[in-house]
């Protein structure tokens, strides 16, 4: 059949990049954590699980993941919080919803590098916009970066601030999805607007609500950009991420085996999550 | 008519809600203007308007760093990708979603499961065969590693997927190849695939920072983000303005792109679960 050829053909190039830049990476990876190698030399010695015996061993490694933890319970009730006060209010029907909509979304589109210097600055302890504005109301400047209790939950704030307008949009669609009928029905027994909020609203937002949890666990555990910019991963250590840990391994001390070795335990901890969601989210579909 | 007198503080508080949260949002970026505009004196002060507008910062940083090179990698690096993307995965997501081959199914699963392995996975030994394969330093090797993704297959099948039988019937009597009936027919009609995938891929490699880290060592040949975190992170004597001078350049054509097509770059990520 020339259907049948046609689609090889057609399937061809992406099929390659998956075996070339999927695949292959992904089994030399597994591969590489059975390894010691620091790039250079043209041994490669086998180690077994010697890799995965360091990891475990590695008070620095489950720092970088309770940091990432903490940076990921910091940064998600923020987000489900504050996305959905701006998603309720912007259900309502008002001028200028577009515009608000517009502009809550204008974080999202910018580079985390933008953001993350941006931040820096206005969270700077001496210079930045904050501190000025909280010692003109007569407060404490805080140092928000430079201190270890303050380092991780500023960073879990400017990632919620750069990522809300996508959380706001995936309320707004999950609101817009509830039907009239029940607020309606509500009305009529003499239910108030508080109760209709948290008997009908908040339950039927519940795959939304999910969604949002899900996706700011994944990309919290890829958290990269804002703490190398923000603050290096200190002070301390305190506000190293997991990955950045693995950009260490591998480029600073070029640990490579190591560094892989990481990176697939984070791999497999991104994967427990999706299929987390995905069971959840079916379960979700049919309600 | 306390009906009418309670709703309209139910709607001025609303509209409290909704300014405070767009001067969160758009306020800083204000800032970041306004900062690569000051003189070094005024930078630190909190003043909403400066006394006096000067490029200093500006010229501070183009003596520094080749901004304009930085621009033109960053264009080439995503528009390359975006590119190579369009093509290649329309062709694959039209080859799964109607015509029928064997593996069609189980390539399908496979593409749904690599949307799952996390970049830090791949990154390392990615990093290895472009050292191996001498692409260090190069368009070749900042590109091709990561010039297709799943999303675009999955986003072209889908779309595929609702297009009428008839037309491509129709099509295929009139003596129209495959190709010719994707490229002819299929992409033509279906500009609002075409918008979601090019947006999100070119947002991808644009905003991006470690991949480019790894591949690219000299300066000329650095996208501009990186081009940016070096320069930022040098520190530049505290020259916050300099740096926020960058930080425009690097955000503007973003964002000059999302306030003229703001409705799809909405709804190309909204509809997606993807981040910028």
């Amino acid at each position: 059949m020339k259907g049948k050829r046609a689609g090889y053909w057609l399937v061809l190039p992406y099929v390659v990049f998956l075996l070339v830049f999927m695949a292959y990476p992904v089994l030399f990876s597994v591969w590489l954590t059975f390894h010691d190698w620091n790039l250079v030399s043209p041994e490669i010695p086998f180690v077994g699980l010697e890799n995965y015996e360091r990891l475990l061993n590695d008070d620095l490694f489950f720092k970088s993941l309770w940091n990432t933890l903490r940076f990921i319970l910091i940064n998600i009730p923020l987000q489900i919080g504050l996305a959905l006060i701006l998603a309720v209010a912007l259900n309502q029907p008002l001028k200028g919803r577009g515009f608000f909509r517009g502009a809550y979304f204008l974080p999202v589109v910018t580079s985390g590098v933008v953001i993350s210097f941006l931040w820096a600055w206005m969270l700077s302890t001496d210079d930045g916009l904050i501190n000025g504005l909280l010692q003109k109301a007569g407060l404490h400047p805080v140092p928000w970066l430079t201190s270890e209790a303050w380092a991780m939950p500023s960073l879990a704030w400017v990632a919620a601030w750069k990522n809300l307008g996508y959380y706001v949009v995936i309320f707004l669609a999950g609101l817009q999805s509830i039907p009239k009928q029940l607020y309606e029905a509500a009305r009529i027994d003499g239910a108030t607007s508080l109760q209709c909020f948290f008997r009908i609203t908040i339950p039927m937002l519940n795959p939304a609500m999910l969604l949002v949890v899900i996706l700011s666990t994944i990309n919290g555990f890829q958290l990269f950009t804002e703490p190398y910019i923000m603050t290096g991963g200190g002070p301390a250590n305190s506000s190293l991420s997991v990955v950045m840990y693995i950009y260490k391994n591998a480029f600073q001390s070029l640990d490579m085996g190591y560094a892989a070795t990481i990176g697939l335990v984070l791999a497999l901890i991104i994967l427990g999550v999706s299929m987390i969601q995905k069971r959840l989210l079916e379960k979700d579909v049919t309600y | 008519m306390g009906g009418k007198i309670g709703n309209m503080i139910k709607k001025g508080c609303l509209y409290i809600v909704l300014v405070a949260g767009a001067v969160m949002f758009v306020f800083p970026f204000y800032w970041m203007l306004l900062a690569s505009l000051k003189t070094p004196e005024e930078v630190f002060r909190l003043d909403l308007i400066p006394s006096r507008i000067t490029l200093d910062s500006y010229r501070y940083m183009f003596e520094r760093i080749p901004v304009w090179k930085g621009l033109l990698n960053s264009f080439v690096f995503a528009g390359s990708v975006t590119l190579i993307t369009l093509i290649f995965t329309s062709m694959a997501g039209y080859a799964l979603a109607r015509l029928k081959f064997r593996g069609r199914n189980v390539l399908f699963s496979i593409m749904l499961l690599t949307m799952m392995i996390p970049f830090q996975l791949l990154m390392i030994p990615l990093y290895i065969m472009v050292v191996k394969l001498q692409w260090m330093n190069s368009f070749a090797g900042l590109i091709l590693p990561v010039s297709m993704n799943a999303l675009g297959v999955f986003i072209f099948r889908q779309f595929f997927l609702t297009v009428p039988q008839e037309l491509i019937d129709a099509a295929r009597i009139d003596g129209a190849g495959e190709w010719r009936i994707l490229f002819r027919i299929m992409m033509p009609i279906s500009k609002p695939a075409v918008v979601t995938v090019a947006i999100l891929t070119f947002m991808g490699p644009w905003n991006d920072l470690l991949w480019p880290l790894l591949v690219m060592r000299d300066q000329e040949l650095m996208p501009l983000a990186q081009m940016a975190t070096l320069f930022g992170l040098e520190g530049q004597g505290g020259q916050w303005g300099s740096i926020m001078a960058v930080n425009t350049m690097l955000a503007l054509p973003v964002i000059v792109l999302y306030l003229f097509f703001q409705r799809y770059f909405i709804e190309s990520v909204g509809s997606s679960g993807m981040r910028g």
